[in-house]
């Protein structure tokens, strides 16, 4: 039994709005290539296998039969978590725990190009009795939180669409987010509502990807260049059902990065957190992430984000990397591209992006409308 | 309604485009010697790229077959489907390809499995070339070859 796990090997292919050169199963497999060199490892030295895959996000059923061969996981022990990719490295992380791994890989992507209508998958996910017969586009869920979010912490849409502009503007730094662009607050607010308050910029945009994080025991991460170590995960999910959320806050995330925080030993997150990659599916969502994980107080981080304290060279870098609004949406990949930035961050690989003295990342992930499910992730480099 | 345009990729792209041609492409993996087809970029044992492309006759051998009198959505059906994987020759054992069997005569259980065997040769029938779309159904389905035996 290992009392400590480290992420030893991070592969990515740069999230593309369209992939037609390439299967699924052939981004994967570049994903894996690229995870297994970084962390000097073979295939035959892993034992155990995780994909993070949807079924209706692939439009075929157990997919997770499909994920050996681009893994290099044929006859060896695989399963797959139809869930945030948080999720996945949660179960990784405990395989590793229990003893029952040394070596463990987890995959995530998404090909979002290939589904015609991403708004029939997220109709799927509503209540078929309840909600769905009211034919709204599901982006509503979003703009019915923002707005009770805006409502109870007096967060100005000034703030929100900041958001926007910082990440994007980031994004430019980071060679792997295809979003990079310089997009003022104005731009923002000028652009169309989609849900009202929530506006077209606001939405991240679709992005084909694929990820592969490898795990290991401390023992066999000392036998790695360059592990980067977990010093707390956590996950939660809220009760479903739309007409009785909380709205304003994402309890999910507060409780997820409560979890992690304790498994760390973080008594005082704003002190201890050197920067995060923080779910920004929706630009709203980074500020009501941020403040359920304690890196601000309750109705501040507009204002810390106005003021610059969340850019690279603020005192809380958040998404450097450009996040969801500068790389792309990538359903649950998203949480492993989150993953894979900190870890790059704290190995000091990020280039441009880079953020001096980087500290511990908190990666916090969010599964997505219509859902209330996230994770917390810290890092360390001891 | 839940609709998809999926990315065939490199593999799968130029098997396609063989098929449009009239011909059968597969792969080989010069770490484990295996040459498959359908084609992939990526050898699953050796994880690794693949080596080469090679032209495969359009001729084989039944590896396992069923006779089915369901369609797929459960309806009765007198002329059954005969669905098989069929060894491509010049590929590796056990690698296959999954078609049908066709050039049948009769209905009957008993008068199709006069007729069929494991490890009889058969051949692909193929669309005529102004009829084919670069699909696995550019080829009609596999019949015996008569006559021939190995």
């Amino acid at each position: 039994m290992s009392e400590r796990v480290a992420i030893v090997g991070v592969g990515a292919v740069v999230p593309r709005p369209q992939s037609r050169d390439a299967s699924h199963r052939e981004m994967i497999f570049d994903a894996a290539t690229r995870a297994y060199a970084d962390a000097e490892i073979t295939h035959h030295e892993i034992d155990s296998f995780i994909s993070v895959a949807e079924d209706i996000h692939e439009g075929t059923s157990i997919t997770d039969e499909y994920v050996p061969d681009q893994l290099g996981a044929v006859l060896k022990p695989v399963q797959t978590i139809a869930g945030d990719g948080m999720q996945g490295v949660a179960v990784a992380f405990a395989l590793i725990r229990s003893g029952i791994a040394d070596l463990v890989v987890v995959e995530a992507h998404c090909k979002p190009s290939n589904i015609l209508r991403h708004g029939d998958v997220l109709e799927m996910a509503l209540d078929p009795v309840y909600e769905r017969p009211l034919r709204v586009h599901p982006h509503y869920i979003a703009g019915l939180e923002m707005r009770r979010y805006l409502h109870d912490t007096g967060t100005t849409e000034d703030a929100v669409a900041s958001v926007v502009n910082k990440n994007r503007r980031q994004a430019l730094a980071n060679p792997a987010a295809p979003y990079g662009g310089n997009v003022s607050t104005s731009d923002v607010l000028a652009s169309p509502p989609v849900c009202e308050p929530l506006r077209s910029l606001e939405v991240s945009s679709y992005a084909d990807g694929a990820v592969v994080l490898a795990l290991a025991s401390e023992e066999r991460a000392r036998r790695c260049p360059k592990p980067v170590w977990i010093r707390g995960i956590g996950w939660a999910s809220d009760s479903p059902w739309l007409a009785r959320r909380e709205w304003s806050d994402a309890v999910y995330a507060s409780l997820a990065s409560g979890m992690a925080y304790q498994m760390a030993g973080i008594a005082t997150p704003t002190e201890e957190i050197g920067f995060a990659e923080i779910d920004d599916t929706y630009a709203y969502k980074e500020l009501q992430h941020l403040e359920a994980a304690g890196l601000a107080p309750r109705g501040r981080a507009g204002a810390l984000t106005v003021a610059g304290e969340t850019r690279r060279e603020g005192r809380l870098p958040v998404n450097s990397s450009g996040g969801s609004l500068g790389m792309g949406y990538c359903f649950d990949a998203s949480a492993l591209y989150r993953i894979a930035e900190v870890t790059r961050q704290m190995r000091g690989e990020a280039g441009r992006a880079q953020i001096a003295n980087p500290g511990s990342g908190l990666v916090i992930s969010w599964r997505g409308v219509p859902t209330q499910t996230g994770g917390a992730l810290v890092l360390g480099s001891h | 309604m839940l609709e998809y345009g999926w990315d065939a990729g490199v593999a799968i792209s130029r098997f396609l485009d063989g098929l449009k041609a009239g011909k059968i492409l597969g792969v080989r993996c010069n770490v484990c010697g295996r040459t498959v087809t359908p084609p992939r970029a990526f050898c699953e044992l050796d994880f690794k790229p693949i080596d080469a492309w090679v032209e495969l006759p359009d001729t084989g051998t039944i590896n396992t077959y069923s006779i089915c009198y369901i369609t797929w959505d459960m309806k009765p059906l007198r002329k059954p489907q005969i669905p098989a994987v069929i060894e491509i020759d010049g590929t590796t054992p056990r690698a296959g390809f999954l078609h049908l069997i066709g050039g049948v005569k009769g209905s009957s259980v008993e008068s199709i499995r006069k007729q069929l065997r494991v490890g009889m040769p058969v051949r692909a029938v193929w669309r005529k070339p102004d009829q084919r779309e670069g699909a696995i159904t550019d080829i009609l389905h596999f019949e015996p070859v008569r006559g021939r035996r190995r």
